[in-house]
């Protein structure tokens, strides 16, 4: 089964985390350990990290089908850093990926025990979408 | 470069969607896979994903001993990823432009939805210096 | 006697992908269906070969499998049509193989890449169509190097060759005059394709095509149809001098290591000294060109034992001649590096602040690193780290990234 982990950040405008040197090799480094064992196990579809909010921009239709961009979101906005897609065979696997996310090393080497959002992903999408 | 187009929404929306008559929400999903197929010819669609709806969305903590913690309660106003696109375009313009197409996707009464839709830059894994 | 698939099969068997390609499109007169043709060949020679060996005349058996590809096709569409043009269809079909062959041209591959490298084209369809058509990549090798799915490639290649034919091109050598004016899209294309597998070198990626290995192969084999082209001879210099150095990017993390702090005895000497050959040959033809000067930078960083060795005073004249030959905000930053490497970082940092008003290069994550760098030896860590910080969000490029946020660390640890 197929479920999408996400992983959020500090809002536009905070810029990058301002750790010891250490401790970015050591959270950098708990990822990529990470994102190996996913593929060894054969349950990593896809990881990718995406640019800095600073870049994100809203987009709708304007007049005549132009797009209007806006740079501008709400204050509370938490913005989607990176995602995983992992095939795996219960959601208790999938919930156990992601805790190991959560506790992916910060400042003083802390577990971050960020809150990683997890979702099944469709297959086809259910007939009351339709 | 790749894109990827995050449509969020809350649960009130998602529920005032699946409100609406079959036939508008079949016109909506039709126009959703016309641009598909249009990016697809277009030589630049990469992938697409509808996500389950928020009710089956898990947020997941690490705790002290590894195991996770999963909380399924989310406040009505909180916005969900709904879906996303990734796309591979030559331009941030195209990237707008095709989510734009997508904000004006039909809705209730035929009028265009206009939803907001995130336009985020992959970060990529390789690097050109040097 | 059956010849063994063996580890140099697969190169052979590129190798001849443009020359059947050239005989079977001039020969029908029409190139997308005989890519098509020639695609498929190529699978159908991937699948079989390996299990039951090569055929006595490699070639000619893609040519055979091509053609009869390219009849099926025509029959079906003449099917549609009147008797007449099913008489005259008849004809083209029946040319026996040998003839075919003996109809080739060696300039075909160059006709072939004029062709893909057509300057009406965007960047990433000539780049696939030409990975296909001279490279004789599959449609998935390409899908997957770039990752997008299979289907939107194909896609792209077929668009790009529906642009070919809309603009009414025949396939014929260019006039020499048409050659020399459309020779930079060629070389443009090639550059593209080996930074983008230059690029997917450091980080990891798994299983994906060697791009950069590809496009050297493709610059010699544009080099032995123009020989005394010094361009292309000063492009193939670039290439090997460049990936000359791609062990040395990548530490043991996956993480980049900047030009100065590389273990330069992880260096390929051999792809040097074969650069500098060509960088040599080129340069005696007294035109100077783009990509011939920027080998030459990368020779005289690569002739370099240690970093404190580089040559700087020639690499600053050397950007200050590309300054002129082919100016861009790039080459002014990378001037200003070469200008505080002889004259100071203050000079490097006066440099960059005419660069702050142009707005190609005023947000770019690089102008923000090369500050940094430069604020730091100057002795101002609080704005190195400053800009390194604003570089790191900026940038795309995860491997990037890390390193800039390592170097802001760095010194706010101090």
């Amino acid at each position: 089964m197929k479920y999408i982990v996400m992983m959020n950040t500090m809002k536009a405008g905070h810029g990058v985390p301002a750790w010891p040197k250490k401790d970015l090799q050591a959270h950098i480094a708990f990822m990529q350990g990470l994102n190996k064992e996913l593929h060894e196990r054969g349950e990593l579809v896809s990881a990718e990290g995406l640019s800095f909010p600073d870049q994100a921009k809203l987009v709708r239709a304007g007049k005549d089908g132009i797009p209007m961009t806006d740079g501008v979101f709400p204050e509370s906005k938490e913005f989607l850093a990176g995602f995983w897609i992992i095939d795996v065979d219960d959601p208790e696997r999938a919930y156990e990926i992601a805790a190991k996310v959560s506790s992916a090393p910060g400042p003083g080497g802390a577990p971050l025990n960020m809150p990683i959002e997890v979702r099944p992903i469709m297959s086809a999408p259910p007939p009351e979408m339709l | 470069m790749k894109y990827i187009l995050l449509m969020s929404g809350t649960k009130a929306g998602v529920e005032g969607y699946l409100a609406w008559p079959k036939e508008e929400r079949e016109a909506h999903m039709a126009v959703l896979h016309r641009i598909n197929k249009d990016l697809t010819a277009s030589g630049e669609f990469v992938a697409t994903q509808p996500l389950a709806p928020p009710h089956e969305a898990k947020v997941v903590r690490g705790q002290k001993n590894g195991m996770p913690v999963t909380d399924g309660v989310f406040p009505e106003s909180k916005e969900f990823l709904l879906g996303y696109w990734i796309v591979d375009v030559a331009s941030a313009e195209r990237a707008y432009a095709i989510a734009g197409q997508i904000s004006v996707a039909a809705g209730p009464g035929s009028k265009a939805t206009n939803m907001p839709i995130e336009v985020r830059q992959f970060a990529m894994r390789e690097s050109k210096s040097e | 006697m059956i010849k063994q698939w063996n580890a140099t099969s697969e190169h052979l068997l590129r190798e001849l992908a443009p020359q059947v390609l050239g005989a079977v499109a001039r020969r029908f007169r029409d190139f997308s269906s005989a890519e098509d043709a020639v695609q498929e060949a190529m699978i159908a020679a991937f699948t079989q070969w390996p299990r039951e060996g090569l055929p006595d005349n490699p070639r000619g058996w893609l040519i055979q499998v091509a053609c009869r590809r390219m009849t099926d096709h025509m029959r079906s569409e003449i099917a549609r049509r009147e008797r007449e043009m099913a008489v005259a269809g008849e004809a083209e079909m029946s040319s026996p193989i040998t003839e075919i062959e003996a109809d080739m041209d060696p300039s075909d591959t160059l006709v072939l890449l004029f062709m893909c490298c057509h300057p009406a084209l965007s960047a990433s369809s000539a780049i696939a169509l030409t990975l296909r058509a001279v490279g004789g990549l599959t449609t998935a090798e390409i899908a997957n190097t770039f990752l997008v799915p299979e289907p939107t490639m194909a896609q792209r290649i077929s668009r790009a060759k529906q642009s070919i034919k809309a603009s009414g091109l025949h396939f014929c050598l260019p006039s020499a005059q048409e050659r020399t004016e459309r020779l930079p899209a060629v070389l443009h294309v090639l550059y593209l394709i080996f930074s983008e597998g230059y690029a997917s070198s450091v980080g990891s990626h798994l299983q994906r095509l060697d791009l950069a290995r590809e496009a050297i192969r493709l610059t010699r084999n544009a080099k032995t149809l123009l020989p005394t082209n010094p361009e292309v001879g000063g492009l193939l210099a670039l290439m090997l001098l460049t990936d000359a150095r791609r062990a040395a990017r990548t530490g043991p993390d996956g993480q980049l290591i900047p030009l100065d702090k590389q273990d330069r005895t992880l260096w390929d000497r051999a792809e040097i000294s074969e650069g500098l050959e060509l960088l040599t040959t080129a340069l005696s033809k007294a035109s100077v060109g783009l990509y011939q000067l920027q080998a030459a930078i990368a020779a005289v960083h690569d002739d370099a034992e240690r970093v404190e060795d580089t040559d700087w005073p020639q690499i600053l004249a050397l950007y200050e001649l590309l300054k002129r030959v082919a100016p861009s905000p790039m080459v002014t930053l990378n001037h200003a590096i070469a200008a505080a490497m002889v004259h100071g970082p203050g000079k490097g940092l006066e440099l960059l602040r005419t660069l702050d008003s142009d707005p190609r290069i005023s947000d770019h994550y690089r102008l923000d690193a090369v500050r940094a760098h430069l604020f730091e030896k100057v002795g101002d860590h609080e704005a190195a780290i400053k800009h390194y910080r604003i570089a790191a969000t900026r940038t795309t490029s995860i491997p990037e990234r890390s390193y800039l946020m390592a170097q802001a660390a760095r010194l706010a640890d101090n």
